[in-house]
């Protein structure tokens, strides 16, 4: 991959040279230097999620300074050290104190409003994770501005391109707010370089805000498989699979030959074959990976939301007028129970 | 904590079953003449509230007040709502702009006059309309409260008469378990309950119910439009590239695709 640049000075004198840039507004090089984001960085037990990363991609696509922030249990040693190497941050605000480990919306949204003031930035971006879409609206009407959720595009300073309706139309909106608060989708911001950078790391304020809530307990599906919104392969079933024995009898041994993280429908989460987490669509989570790889799944209108933007769309179905071949770039028409273990079998030869 | 008082805003959208046309000059999707229903998570918010009722936990529901904003067939969904169990209704009155209409914070301030005038300490909300599918308006309603919030709840218990309440709800690996103390802003997921049907004699029954007409101007409320469409289009049509006979050519068009 070429390196590209992305400290601003480079970026100013870059846009001068090609004054037909997107960026359209007055002289790029002074937006630059006024242009600054706040990029929220989440992070689980010191390590950085991949949301976290979207939010820099996109702050990096922005133009001007780039600031990170991270919150939680003693994160200046762990994930504010791993955000500082990002390329092309060039500071990490960190706030030490465990009050934040969990992202509890109440304190976080109001340590966010008091940094986002103090460090008088222009945009504050988030990824449109289960963490972004909890605290970044709360942010925005403490600061009395109206967010814009989910972006896939960044047309100049102020004007964004999102997907509404299920992805059926793509809006393009322009925010007349002075400060820019946005949730990125994180299929649509990725390749940030996690090495190379050198930002320094300092204390961002702490207005220790009681929390409201109290964090009692969570549990988490356990995989050894990759973590399906960032896979490079996504293997998903429907409701076609019947029961939550055949799901995990066809599918895992599927995913597991192709390395690929294991997705499914709103049916097959509903009717209990595979758990809520696993979900792709509208509601559930959003995936465009090299190749998606779907079985007994019809493709309607919220399924196909989210994932309509992978590389490779392949469908394994019995019904050949199932909407989904109409988005596949390969369709197979046949019993899946057929057909997955046949084709389990041949790719582990392979 | 005496009593229970629940406030449920709706919202009439295209039904989830449509797919939107976006309309010729590119400033919206297509809406006159295409049927409209209840925002699904909504459904589930109104079902919850019913159900908050007939478990008789430690707090009493005493009142369960449906809301919708938007031009003169908003009516019909609350009315939908009082036929599953809202006890009561405001219609604010909005005039339809041919636009994508009130903005999520214009909504929260709404809500958050609405909460203070009617003495509400629970609002349940979807989290997200699945036309804007922006999923704002219950975190900003709770952040100007300052209240507690919980986001794609997936299940609510009540579990004191002082107010404590415990909430799990979905977040990106799984689930997570909050408790806090009413009053709190709650938005639900598709998972928290199955909503019922409205039956005759109900739908009959909500036409006798109040609802009452309002405007943003009595709330103390303008509708300030903070974002300016500039345009909708179409998303880049994907084309289906064909079937193929069995297992080995899909594998082979695969590798010929570069996803093997």
């Amino acid at each position: 991959m070429i390196p590209i640049a992305r400290h601003s000075v480079l970026r100013a004198a870059r846009a001068q040279l090609q004054p037909t840039r997107k960026l359209s507004l007055p002289t790029s090089s002074a937006l630059a230097r006024l242009l600054s984001t706040l990029a929220v960085l989440e992070q689980r037990n010191g390590k950085l999620e991949s949301s976290s990363f979207s939010a820099v991609a996109a702050a990096l696509k922005l133009g001007g300074s780039v600031t990170g922030f991270v919150a939680g249990s003693g994160v200046k040693a762990t994930s504010a050290a791993e955000a500082a190497k990002i390329k092309g941050v060039e500071k990490v605000l960190a706030v030490d104190n465990d009050a934040y480990e969990k992202g509890l919306a109440e304190n976080y949204a109001s340590l966010l409003v008091e940094n986002i003031k103090k460090g008088e930035f222009t945009h504050v971006i988030a990824g449109h994770s289960a963490f972004g879409k909890s605290v970044l609206p709360r942010v925005a009407a403490l600061l009395d501005v109206q967010q814009i959720s989910d972006i896939t595009g960044i047309e100049s300073e102020d004007t964004f391109v999102r997907p509404i309706y299920a992805g059926n139309a793509i809006l393009t909106v322009q925010s007349t707010d002075k400060i820019k608060v946005i949730t990125v989708r994180g299929t649509a911001f990725q390749d940030v370089e996690v090495e190379g950078g050198s930002a320094e790391v300092v204390d961002g304020v702490d207005p220790n805000v009681p929390a409201l809530t109290e964090w009692v307990s969570e549990e988490l599906a356990k995989s050894e498989r990759p973590e399906l919104a960032t896979a490079t392969r996504v293997v998903s079933g429907g409701r076609g699979l019947k029961s939550k024995e055949e799901f995990d009898r066809l599918m895992l041994p599927l995913a597991d030959s192709l390395g690929a993280a294991v997705g499914a429908s709103r049916a097959a989460v509903d009717s209990g074959f595979a758990d809520n987490s696993l979900q792709v669509g509208q509601t559930g989570k959003n995936v465009a990976p090299q190749l998606y790889l779907c079985a007994g799944i019809s493709g309607a209108i919220q399924h196909l939301a989210g994932m309509k933007d992978s590389k490779v769309i392949a469908a394994i179905n019995k019904d050949p007028e199932a909407p989904i071949f109409q988005v596949a770039d390969v369709g197979l028409v046949g019993d899946l129970f057929d057909k997955v273990p046949e084709l389990t079998e041949k790719l582990k030869s392979a | 904590m005496s009593g229970l008082r629940i406030l449920v805003p709706v919202k009439r959208v295209i039904d989830y079953a449509i797919k939107p046309r976006i309309n010729k000059a590119q400033t919206g999707v297509e809406t006159a003449g295409v049927k409209h229903s209840l925002n699904p998570f909504d459904e589930l918010s109104i079902e919850e509230a019913i159900r908050l009722r007939e478990r008789k936990g430690p707090i009493k529901v005493e009142d369960i007040l449906a809301l919708s904003a938007g031009g003169p067939k908003t009516p019909d969904v609350l009315r939908t709502a009082m036929a599953m169990g809202a006890d009561r209704a405001f219609h604010i009155d909005v005039p339809e702009k041919g636009d994508a209409g009130l903005e999520p914070l214009t909504i929260a301030k709404m809500l958050q006059a609405v909460v203070k005038e009617q003495n509400v300490n629970l609002v349940l909300l979807g989290k997200q309309a699945i036309d804007g599918d922006q999923g704002q308006t219950g975190q900003m309603l709770a952040g100007l409260l300052g209240w507690p919030q919980a986001t794609q709840a997936s299940k609510i218990e009540i579990k004191d008469e002082a107010g404590t309440i415990e909430v799990t709800h979905e977040v990106d690996g799984g689930v997570e378990t909050l408790r806090t103390k009413l009053p709190m802003v709650i938005t639900t997921d598709l998972r928290l309950n199955e909503p019922r049907y409205a039956s005759l004699p109900n739908i009959m029954k909500a036409k006798k119910k109040p609802l009452e007409k309002k405007t943003l101007a009595d709330l103390g409320v303008e509708d300030v439009r903070k974002l300016k469409t500039v345009k909708v289009t179409e998303p880049p049509p994907r084309k289906g590239g064909g079937k193929v006979e069995d297992v080995d050519g899909l594998i082979a068009k695969l590798k010929e695709l570069g996803a093997l």
